[in-house]
Formats: structure tokens, C-alpha cells, sequence
């Protein structure tokens, strides 16, 4: 029960389906598993304990991936982002790493007395290797498969270690095999840092389904290519949406698109409503999850966004908030500050279990309690019916005075408004009150948020809330920190609103 | 047997594998065209028995094999002839309830 086992599956089922890149120039499943053999065989030679992977998606991160796998070693994706100190300090973690890694990505890998070679010269060496002996490979289902640092917008990066039980259960859990119809093609916007271009690669593969990778989004590209690539499925994160929605004079119509996956962050209901009715052939999954959990652990599907669209009941429609229902092989529970569960329709402490939840950040132990739940440190509450609704992350609540808010309820209320394209609320430190709750928005395109407009926001926020959760100050700005995953970093909006303390 | 969740059992009769995706609490028999399959990285791994003509349904690539009364789901992760069973009764095949695609 290990990756390349999927990979086998792929290449014995289905050998001469493309499944990666683009119809004319992919390659096949039969191919992929040459070019990961062929990998494995240069990771095991070289003797390396982990396969570095600093470079934007693209053809050679599925061979990365699979070719580490066979090689019984992690793949790491980091970040190319980060600053140099934090790269030092992920690259440090990882001294005896083979390194694929773009050029201009090279700086952080010499200073660790590493060598990189590009992606284009990693496929070019395996495609001059003759393929190896086609023999199955035996790597231990417990052992690490692929290591991803968290984003750190809250903490530091902590990696993660994903096993290959771990990603197996989820594909096991959530693809059956080969469902893909032969013409389906799937569009990946996120990077391969992040957890869903790792499970990405391996449900699509699974499913038969071919994958394209688009290195950076913007709005026209990302509707070009599915118009020119006739994509099928995409999955986006909240802010690549919004961005597709909000763009001025763009020709939004994408025929052959079945499918559209969200996650990674909080999605404003006014854009998935507009969404929605913008695209009425459409299914739209929304997926929570964690790197932690091998992504999705809950989905809301095509039907329940409709009936939450269409329905007179407010039950139904509140659904299209929610992060919908666990998937197979997942437990959820909502515990009190004391760990005890609370009943439906109650907040508190989300915690998770099952088989695809990592248990164990490197080099700091166990991730889980003794009886294998991991807490997400996510703030939610289920509905009757077992839906989950995501109220924010813990570290982010407010304490003003002695009582807990949690922005989550007070960005809805400001991302309700027409004019409001983004918003997010922290609390400033504050002589009084501990935390002051402050705000920030920003205008849609072509709208104008003046003090007035700002002034009738915080009115807006006083009748749907309450005064103690109206913020005492909202500005706007022309945009948000976010993370190129849409993740919100709300320690950057802090140090603004409050540079003197900083 | 009683295999841990994981474990890739290999046929004896023909070229089917499958790997255990759920097991219950039973000490149970698990038949591949009529003679028992085996740990793939057992000891007993290569053995080779003849298969029984009145059990070659077929195993099918990517199916899953269920008997929700014992506990035991099995997935085919290499197909072929032969018929798979659990204490002697052939396994059904799972109906697929696919999720829609979230990643």
C-alpha cells in the first residue's frame, strides 16, 4: 500500500492514456512510470535521504513525486517564495537531499553546499536512461512518502510527514479507479508546495484523468486555457475565483468545464453565488482540509450548492457556507475548551481522525492524541445533518475585554456588501481592552469606498452583530497580505494598523 | 488470516493481486480461483496451485470486493481469471459511489 502502487494501477489499466501535460506533448501513464523508475534508480544512486523539489508545477513534479516513492524516500516540496533565512532554514533540514530546483532558485541550495539541477535537465537526464528492469518496488506503507512545511501564516513551518498509508487511504477513499472519461483533463492553479498539487497528482492519475499545470494564474489565462485545453475539472483556491469573477471585460465562458473544486481558505458567498449563477453547467465541490489530513476531509457537493441556491429553507441554504460532510474513513468531532464533545449546532474545537491524517511533524513528534485524533486548531460547528461550518483558525480569534470573537463572523458580514471585493478583521493591541477590533477592506473594481461608505459599513456590522463585535475603525487598502494560496496573513495586517508597537 | 489493513495478498492461481482496504475481526480464508492467496511479501510469496475450473469469474483491475457482514473490503490492483472468495463465498463487487472530484 504504497504510491507507486498507484502508479502501477495507472500504467497496467490505462498505459497509453496521456495523463500528464498537454494532449500533443504529455505523456503517457506507460511513460510516467519509466520516467519514475528511471528517477528512482538517480535518487537511490546518489544515495540521497530526501528529493528536494524547489520549482515551479509542471511535468516534473508528478516524476519527482513518483520517482522519490520508489526510491523509499520523501519528496519535499518547499516553497520558492520564502525569504532567504526561512529557506536556509528548510533546506538545512535536509542536508544529504537530492535537488531539483529553477534556475534562479539555486542561491538557497549552494549556500547549503547542495547542488540542483532544473526540471528540464532532471527529464532530460531520465529520458536518456533506458528504462529499468519493469519489476514492482517494496517500499514500507509506513514510511514517509512526501514531507510539506505548512505555510506558516500563524506559527513557524512545521513539516509535515505524509506517509504513504496516509495518501493512499485518501485516494483509496475518495477516487474510484479509472473513472475518468478518456477526453477529461484537469487544471491545476495551486503550487507544489501545496498539499493539493500532491493529492492532485495522485487522484487525477488514479482516475485516469489528465492533468495541466498552470505556473501562474491570472484571470484571462486561466479561462484561455481552459477554453483552448477543453479542460474538464479545476480547482482553485477562494481568491483565484474571486479574481475570475471580479475581472473587468473577461470573457468568462468555459463550455467543456464540468467541475470546480475550491478550498484553501474562507470563500466569500457573494462570489460563489455569482459563480454559480455565472456558470449554471457547472459542479462546484467546496473541500476542506488540512496538509495535515492529506487534504480534503469534508466535501459540499454539486446538488447541495444548488439546493442552497434554489431552497426556501434557511437550513439548505446555509449549507453553501459550509464545508459540507466528512468523506469515507474520517471521523469529526467538536470538542469544548475541555475537550469534551459538544452536541450539533454548538461551536468549538474541531478535531479529526482517520487513516489519512498525518500523525507526526518532522523532527517534533507526534502530531495526534493517544487515541490517534489530531486537532486542527480550526474553530467550527456541525449542523443536524452532520455539515461542517468552518469558523476560523483558533490563533486568529480576537479577546477583546473578556470575550472571544471570531473574525470569520464579522468578514461575512463585510464580504456580504456588493462593493467589498476582500475583507479581513484582527485585533490591535489595545491599553483598554487587550484587543481592539479593527478592519480592512478592499473595493471591488470600479467601486469607490469613501469614509461615508466605511461609515455605513461599521452601521452595517452594528445591526447584523452586535456593537462589541463592531469594528471600532475600518479602512480601506488596495489589497490584502495573502499568501499566492490565498491565505490570509493576518500578523501583516496587524503590523499595519498598528506600525508604532510593531 | 487475518491481514493488516495494507497488506497486498497475491493469488496462487493466476495473476491477481489485491490489496486489503478493510478487515474485520475474523481468522478468515481468502480464496483466488479456488486455492488460497497469500501474503505477497511472505514467505509463501511465488507459490502456485491449480486453479479450480468452477471458480473463473475474473478479477477486475481497480474493482473493490466487499462482504459489509464480515467487515472485508479488497481492492484488485492487478487483474485476472480466477474467483475471489472469503470462507468459500464469493466475494461481491462493491458498488462504486464515487465522491466528486475534490482536488
Amino acid at each position: 500500500m504504497n504510491v507507486t502502487m498507484l502508479l502501477d494501477m495507472a500504467a497496467d489499466g490505462f498505459g497509453e492514456r496521456v495523463v500528464v501535460g498537454t494532449r500533443e506533448e504529455g505523456f503517457t501513464a506507460a511513460r510516467l512510470r519509466e520516467l519514475a523508475a528511471a528517477a528512482g534508480a538517480l535518487v537511490t544512486d546518489s544515495g540521497a535521504d530526501s528529493l528536494l523539489y524547489l520549482a515551479v508545477n509542471g511535468p516534473a513534479f508528478p516524476v519527482a513525486l513518483f520517482g522519490a516513492a520508489r526510491a523509499g524516500v520523501p519528496l519535499v516540496p518547499v516553497n520558492y517564495r520564502l525569504g532567504a533565512e526561512q529557506l536556509d532554514h528548510l533546506v538545512g533540514n535536509h542536508p544529504d537531499a537530492l535537488v531539483i530546483a529553477d534556475e534562479g532558485q539555486t542561491a538557497a541550495i549552494e549556500r547549503a553546499g547542495l547542488t540542483a539541477r532544473t526540471p528540464e535537465k532532471f527529464l532530460a537526464e531520465l529520458a536518456e536512461t533506458p528504462p529499468p528492469a519493469d519489476e514492482p518496488v517494496f517500499v514500507d506503507p509506513d514510511s514517509p512518502a512526501v514531507i510539506i512545511y505548512t505555510s506558516g501564516t500563524t506559527s513557524a513551518p512545521k513539516g509535515v510527514v505524509l506517509r504513504h498509508a496516509n495518501l493512499v487511504s485518501y485516494v483509496l477513499g475518495t477516487v474510484e479507479f479509472a473513472s475518468a472519461d478518456e477526453g477529461d483533463a484537469a487544471l491545476m492553479s495551486v503550487p507544489p508546495y501545496h498539499i493539493a498539487a500532491v493529492s492532485n497528482a495522485l487522484t487525477n492519475l488514479y482516475a485516469g484523468r489528465r492533468v495541466i499545470v498552470l505556473e501562474a494564474f491570472d484571470p484571462r489565462n486561466w479561462v484561455e486555457t481552459v477554453r483552448g485545453q477543453q479542460v474538464t475539472n479545476a480547482m482553485v483556491v477562494p481568491t483565484m475565483l474571486a479574481r475570475i469573477i471580479d475581472e473587468p471585460d473577461l470573457d468568462r465562458a468555459v463550455p467543456s468545464l464540468r467541475s470546480l473544486a475550491y478550498g484553501g481558505a474562507a470563500m466569500p458567498r457573494r462570489i460563489i453565488e455569482q459563480a454559480l449563477r455565472e456558470w449554471p453547467h457547472v459542479d462546484f465541490v467546496n473541500a476542506y482540509g488540512l496538509t495535515e489530513t492529506s487534504s480534503t476531509i469534508t466535501v459540499l457537493g454539486p446538488a447541495e450548492h444548488r439546493a442552497a441556491l434554489e431552497s426556501a429553507d434557511p437550513a439548505v441554504q446555509a449549507r453553501l457556507s459550509s464545508a459540507g460532510r466528512a468523506v469515507p474513513g474520517i471521523e469529526i468531532e467538536v470538542r469544548d475548551d475541555d475537550g469534551a464533545p459538544v452536541p450539533s449546532g454548538t461551536s468549538g474545537h474541531i478535531w479529526v481522525r482517520g487513516e489519512q491524517v498525518s500523525t507526526e511533524y518532522a523532527g517534533k513528534g507526534s502530531s495526534v492524541d493517544a487515541e490517534g485524533w489530531f486537532y486542527t486548531r480550526d474553530h467550527g460547528r456541525t449542523d443536524a445533518d452532520g455539515y461542517l461550518f468552518i469558523e476560523g483558525r483558533v490563533d486568529d480569534t480576537i479577546i477583546r475585554g473578556a470575550e472571544n470573537i471570531a473574525p470569520a463572523e464579522i468578514e461575512d458580514v463585510l464580504l456580504r456588501h456588493p462593493d467589498v471585493a476582500d475583507a479581513v478583521v484582527v485585533g490591535v493591541p489595545d491599553d483598554e481592552w487587550g484587543q481592539r477590533i479593527e478592519a480592512v477592506v478592499v473595493a471591488r473594481q470600479g467601486a469607490d469606498l469613501d469614509e461615508a461608505a466605511l461609515e455605513a459599513l461599521r452601521a452595517e456590522v452594528r445591526g447584523s452583530l452586535r456593537g462589541s463585535k463592531t469594528p471600532e475603525r475600518i479602512v480601506c487598502w488596495p489589497e490584502l497580505p495573502r499568501t499566492p494560496t490565498g491565505k490570509l496573513v493576518r500578523r501583516d495586517v496587524v503590523s499595519r494598523l498598528d506600525p508604532v508597537r510593531d | 488470516m487475518k491481514p493488516r489493513v495494507g497488506t497486498t495478498l497475491a493469488s496462487t492461481t493466476d495473476g491477481t493481486t489485491v490489496i486489503v482496504v478493510r478487515w474485520g475481526d475474523s481468522d478468515l480464508d481468502v480464496t483466488c480461483g479456488g486455492a488460497p492467496m497469500v501474503d505477497a511479501r511472505g514467505p509463501e510469496a511465488g507459490t502456485t496451485n491449480e486453479p479450480d475450473p468452477a471458480q473463473q469469474e475474473g478479477t477486475r483491475m481497480g474493482k473493490r470486493y466487499a462482504d459489509d457482514a464480515l467487515g472485508v473490503e479488497l481492492l484488485c490492483t492487478k487483474a485476472g481469471t480466477g474467483t475471489l472468495a472469503v470462507g468459500g463465498v464469493p466475494l461481491p463487487l462493491k458498488d462504486a459511489k464515487p465522491l466528486p472530484a475534490s482536488d
